[in-house]
C-alpha cells in the first residue's frame, strides 16, 4: 500500500511548512518537521500531529476533516487541496510542502484571509427567492417555463429529479476557496467575482424555483461572468471535482440568451 | 465592551435557525468557526418528517414519528417534547425547502424520503448524502440574506451572570487573542456536541463540548450526559462516518465469516435496527472474534478491530446517486471503492444525548439564557438518539429558542441605568479576570504536556465509558479522570504568543473536557441499569422502577452533584424495546 514511501524502513515523512506571521516577520519562512508516517496518515494528519507535538504556534483551519466544511483548502506539493482529503502516501515523495492559498492575504502561517471572498460571495445574493413568499418578481415567463408549483398550501414545490440534477454539481462546493485562488482572472482584478461566486449564483439561476429577476444581471455585470476566459484552472483545483467552468459557460449563454430577449429572469430555460 | 440584545454562540444549524428567528433585532452570532465550517455541514442521511411522500410511509403521521421516536429512546425521551418535534418537523422541512434546501426528489417532483434505523416508516427526506450540506448552506443564505452580524473566529469562554440573570459573555478573538466582553439579554448557546472526548469518533475535530462545559461551569445543569451514542459504521480507522443511508439503501452487514451477523440480534430490522443495538451486536463480533483485525504492525489510526458493510449488490447506479460521498470518502480515505469491495467499518462515538438541561422552548434554569441543538438536552432523544432526529432538533428547537429569547427579552422591565450598570460592571469583571487566567495559563510552565493528558483522556473514555461498561472500570475511569485533573494543574503550553494560538485555545479546552467526562463517567457509575445507548454489563437490564428519569448534574468545588428529574409521559406507556 506505501511502496511510493517505502513505509516499512522509512517511516518518517518531512512537511515543510510556509510560517509568516505579517504582524511579527519580515518575509515568509520554510520550516521542515519529520512526521512519523502511518498508513492512511493525510497531510490534515500530519499537520495536527506538528501542532500536537513539535510545534504550538503553528496557525492552521480545520474542521470537518471529511471534505465537507472547507476549512482546510491549500497548495499541498505546490498544488491546490484539501489536506483533510490528501493521502499522504498518494503525494508519492517523502518532501511535502505546504503553503497557505495563495492570492488571499495571509492572516498567519496557514490561515488567510478569506472576507473578500466572502464579500462576493455575497454579492451575488447567494439565496433562493422565491419559493418562501417573498417573490421579488413574477417567474420567468416563456414557453415551458411554468412557476413552480406547491404540492398543496404549506408544501413542497416540486421539482422534477431531472430539474434537481441540473444543478446538483453546483450544491456540492464548499465553498474553500481554491478555484477562485487559482484563477488567473482573479489575479489581474481583483474585482472580479471569481469562479466560487459566479457558480453560487449559477447554482440559483439553475434551480426551478428561483425567481429573481435580476439573478442572472448580477451575475454578468462588469466584474461577472465575462471576465471568465475559460482558463479551466478553477475546475481543475476544485477539490470537490466540480465541472466550474462548465456550469459558468452555461451562465454566460443564459446571460446572452437574456440579451436577445429570450424570456425573463430566471434562468431555468436555459437550465433544461 | 460590545453590546448586542441577543447574542447567540454557535453558527451550525440550530444557532443560525435562532438567527434566522430573531433576524430584524440587534442580534449577532459568535463562533468557532465560520459558520460553514461547523459540524452540522457533515451530516449526511437526512432529516425526519412525516411527510408521506414515498409510496411505502403514505400513511406516516406526526404520531407514528413521535412512537418510534419514544421508543428508539428507550422511554427517556419527554413525550410532550417529542410531540412538538415531530408535529413541527413538517413546517420546518418545508419552510427549509422554500428557502432553497436542495432536497433530492421523488419521479413525482416531492421531497424524497429514504428508510432510516428504528423508524417505521421511510420518513428521512435527503438530499442526496449531504444533507448537513444542503442544510446548512440553505440556512447560512437566508441567515446572510437577513443581515447575519457574525463574530467569525471567536470562542466564547465564559457565561456571566449578574442577579440571577444571564447577561453577557467573555470570549477570546482567535486571530488577535484578544479578550472581550460581550454585553447581552439573552445568550442562546448553540455549540454542539462533545464527541471529541473520545478517542474514536465520527464527529468534527472541534467538538469539544466547550459550550456544555461553560454553562455547567455558571451553574447551569447537564442532563443526561452518560447517554453517549455509538454510531455503528463508521469508516475503520479515521471513523469517518459511513452514513446509516448505506444501510438503508440495503447495505448488510457482514462478520469475518461472511454471515449477516444481525439476524442473531435484531431478526426483523436486520441492519435497520436502532444504532445502539446495531453498534453492540459490532463490537460484540469483533470482541467475540468474528471480526476482522489488521495485519500486525499495520495498525491504522485510532486502531480496533472491524467488521464489513457491503454494497455492492447495489450497483454502481444507486451508489452514485444515492451515496456519492460515501463513495468519495471510502475511495479517498480508505483505499477502498465500495462499488467492487467491502467498507472495513468499526463503531464509534457520535452523538451526545445529554446536554444543557432545557424546556421544550430552549430555556434553562438561569433567566436570559438558552440553548439548543446538541449542545441541549430537550430531552427529545432520550437514551438513543434515531438517525435524521438531530438534524430536526437543531432546526425545531433553535426556532423555539429564538423565539422564547424574544419573548423573555420583550418581557423584562425596561432595565433602569443601574440594572445595565451591573451587567456592564459584572462583564468588566470577569473580563479581568480571564484575561488574568489567560496570561497565567500562557505563562504556565509545569511538567504536564496537555495533548499527552487529551490523548490520554480520550483513550479512557473509548475503553472504559464506552459502548459496554461495568462497575469497575468506571470506577477506574473516575480515579483517571480525577488523575488528570490534577495533572492539568501542572502543564505547560509550547506557544505563549496571542495570534491564532490553537495550544491555549486547546489547553483551555482540556479544562471543559476534563469537567465533562467527570459528569459523563460518574452519571454512568450512578445509573445502574442498561437503557439505549448506556449499556451496564452489570445491570443489563431496563429498570423502570428505579431509573426512569433524567440525570441532572450540577457543578460544584467537589465535582458534580447529582440530582434526577421526572421524564414526561404523554400517552406512551414504556414497553420492552422489540425490533
Ligand atoms: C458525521 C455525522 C453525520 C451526521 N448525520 C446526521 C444526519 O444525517 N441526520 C441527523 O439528524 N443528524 C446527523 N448527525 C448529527 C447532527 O449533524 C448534529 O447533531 C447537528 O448538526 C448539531 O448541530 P448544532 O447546530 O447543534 O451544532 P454544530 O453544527 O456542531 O455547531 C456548533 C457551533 O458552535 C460553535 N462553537 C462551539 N463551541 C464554541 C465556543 N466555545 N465558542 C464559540 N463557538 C463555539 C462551533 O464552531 C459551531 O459553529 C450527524 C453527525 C455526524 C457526526
Ligand atoms: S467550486 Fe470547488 S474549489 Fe471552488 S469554492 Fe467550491 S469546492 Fe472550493
Ligand atoms: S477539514 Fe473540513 S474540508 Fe478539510
Amino acid at each position: 500500500m506505501d511502496q511510493a514511501l517505502g513505509a516499512a524502513d522509512t517511516p518518517t515523512v518531512y512537511f515543510n511548512v510556509q510560517r509568516y506571521d505579517p504582524e511579527v516577520d519580515a518575509k515568509p519562512r520554510y520550516d521542515r518537521f519529520a512526521v512519523p508516517y502511518e498508513p492512511g496518515m493525510t497531510v490534515l494528519q500530519g499537520l495536527l500531529w506538528i501542532l500536537d507535538h513539535v510545534d504550538g504556534s503553528l496557525a492552521l483551519r480545520y474542521s470537518c476533516r471529511e471534505a465537507a466544511c472547507g476549512s482546510c483548502a491549500m497548495l499541498v506539493n505546490g498544488w491546490y487541496r484539501l489536506a483533510c482529503k490528501t493521502q499522504v502516501k498518494d503525494l508519492r515523495s517523502k518532501e511535502i510542502t505546504v503553503q497557505p492559498l495563495p492570492h488571499y492575504p495571509v492572516i498567519k502561517d496557514l490561515v488567510v484571509d478569506m472576507s473578500g471572498f466572502f464579500a462576493k460571495y455575497r454579492a451575488v445574493q447567494p439565496y433562493l427567492v422565491g419559493g418562501d413568499g417573498q417573490r421579488a418578481v413574477e417567474p420567468a415567463s416563456g414557453p415551458g417555463a411554468p412557476a413552480p408549483e406547491e404540492v398543496a398550501p404549506g408544501r413542497e414545490f416540486r421539482q422534477s429529479p431531472a430539474d434537481r440534477a441540473a444543478f446538483e454539481d453546483a450544491t456540492i462546493c464548499i465553498l474553500c476557496g481554491a478555484c477562485t485562488s487559482s484563477c488567473p482572472s482573479f489575479w489581474t482584478n481583483p474585482d472580479y467575482l471569481g469562479p466560487a461566486a459566479l457558480l453560487k449564483g449559477y447554482r440559483f439561476a439553475a434551480d426551478t424555483r428561483d425567481c429573481l429577476a435580476e439573478r442572472v444581471p448580477l451575475l454578468s455585470g462588469e466584474d461577472g461572468i465575462y471576465r471568465c476566459h475559460t482558463i479551466f484552472n478553477c475546475t481543475a483545483a476544485c477539490p470537490k471535482e466540480i465541472p466550474i467552468t462548465e456550469a459558468l459557460q452555461s451562465l454566460k449563454r443564459m446571460a446572452s440568451r437574456r440579451l436577445l430577449g429570450g424570456g425573463g429572469g430566471g434562468g431555468r430555460q436555459a437550465a433544461r | 465592551m460590545i453590546r448586542h440584545r441577543y447574542l447567540i454562540v454557535g453558527g451550525g444549524l440550530a444557532g443560525l435557525r435562532a438567527a434566522v428567528e430573531l433576524a430584524g433585532q440587534d442580534v449577532a452570532v459568535l463562533a468557532r468557526v465560520q459558520p460553514l465550517r461547523s459540524h452540522s455541514v457533515a451530516a449526511a442521511g437526512g432529516i425526519n418528517a412525516a411527510l408521506g411522500n414515498n409510496p411505502d410511509g403514505a400513511d406516516d403521521t406526526p404520531e407514528k414519528h413521535a412512537f418510534d421516536t419514544i421508543k428508539g429512546s428507550d422511554y427517556l425521551a419527554d413525550q410532550d417534547a417529542v410531540e412538538i418535534m415531530a408535529r413541527e418537523a413538517i413546517d420546518r422541512v418545508i419552510e427549509a425547502e422554500h428557502w432553497g434546501c436542495p432536497f433530492s426528489r421523488f419521479p413525482d417532483g416531492r421531497i424524497a424520503q429514504r428508510p432510516f434505523g428504528g423508524a417505521g416508516f421511510p420518513r428521512t427526506c435527503y438530499a442526496a448524502d449531504r444533507t448537513g450540506h444542503a442544510l446548512l448552506h440553505t440556512l447560512y443564505e437566508q441567515a446572510v440574506r437577513r443581515g447575519l452580524h457574525a463574530y467569525e473566529e471567536w470562542v466564547a469562554l465564559e457565561l456571566v451572570v449578574a442577579e440571577g440573570r444571564a447577561c453577557g459573555l467573555v470570549a477570546m478573538n482567535l486571530l488577535t487573542g484578544q479578550v472581550e466582553g460581550f454585553v447581552a439579554q439573552a445568550v442562546i448557546f448553540a455549540t454542539g456536541g462533545a464527541g471529541r472526548m473520545y478517542l474514536r469518533s465520527s464527529n468534527a475535530l472541534l467538538n469539544t463540548g466547550s459550550g456544555m462545559a461553560i454553562a455547567y461551569r455558571a451553574g447551569v445543569p447537564l442532563k443526561d450526559m452518560e447517554f453517549i451514542q455509538f454510531h455503528p459504521t463508521t469508516l475503520y480507522g479515521s471513523n469517518i462516518l459511513i452514513t446509516e443511508g448505506a444501510r438503508g439503501e440495503g447495505g448488510y452487514l457482514l462478520n469475518n465469516k461472511g454471515q449477516r451477523f444481525m439476524e442473531r440480534y435484531a431478526a426483523k430490522a436486520m441492519e435497520l435496527a436502532p444504532r445502539d443495538i446495531v453498534a453492540r451486536a459490532i463490537q460484540t463480533e469483533i470482541d467475540e472474534g468474528r471480526g476482522f483485525q489488521p495485519p500486525p504492525g499495520a495498525q491504522v489510526g485510532s486502531g480496533g478491530g472491524y467488521v464489513h458493510l457491503d454494497l455492492r449488490h447495489l450497483g454502481e447506479a444507486k451508489i452514485n446517486e444515492r451515496l456519492p460521498k460515501v463513495r468519495e470518502i471510502s475511495v479517498h480515505i480508505a483505499g477502498v471503492d465500495p462499488v467492487y469491495e467491502p467498507i472495513p467499518i468499526q463503531p464509534a462515538q457520535h452523538y451526545t444525548m445529554g446536554g444543557i438541561d432545557t424546556d421544550n422552548d430552549g430555556a434553562t434554569q438561569l433567566p436570559g439564557f438558552f440553548a439548543a441543538g446538541e449542545a441541549a438536552c430537550v430531552s427529545v432523544h432520550g437514551a438513543n438518539r434515531l438517525g435524521g432526529n438531530s438534524l430536526l432538533d437543531t432546526i425545531v428547537f433553535g426556532r423555539r429558542a429564538g423565539a422564547a429569547a424574544r419573548r423573555y427579552v420583550e418581557g423584562l422591565e425596561p432595565a433602569g441605568p443601574a440594572g445595565q450598570e451591573g451587567a456592564v460592571a459584572q462583564v468588566e469583571a470577569a473580563v479581568r479576570s480571564m484575561q488574568e487566567k489567560i496570561a497565567k495559563l500562557l505563562r504556565a510552565d509545569g511538567p504536564e504536556d496537555p495533548a499527552a493528558l487529551r490523548d490520554r483522556l480520550r483513550s479512557l473514555m473509548s475503553e472504559q465509558v464506552g459502548i459496554f461498561r461495568e462497575r469497575e472500570p468506571l470506577e477506574q475511569a473516575v480515579a483517571a479522570i480525577a488523575d488528570f485533573k490534577e495533572r492539568y494543574r501542572h502543564i505547560h503550553l509550547r506557544h505563549r504568543g496571542t495570534r491564532y494560538n490553537l495550544d491555549l485555545y486547546q489547553a483551555v479546552e482540556l479544562e471543559g473536557m476534563l469537567d465533562l467526562a467527570e459528569v459523563i463517567a460518574r452519571g454512568a457509575l450512578l445509573r445502574e441499569e442498561s437503557r439505549g445507548s448506556q449499556y451496564r454489563r452489570d445491570f443489563p437490564q431496563r429498570d423502570d422502577a428505579n431509573w426512569l428519569k433524567h440525570t441532572l448534574a450540577y457543578h460544584t468545588a467537589e465535582g458534580p452533584r447529582f440530582a434526577f428529574k421526572p421524564v414526561t409521559i404523554t400517552r406512551y406507556e414504556p414497553q420492552e424495546r422489540r425490533y
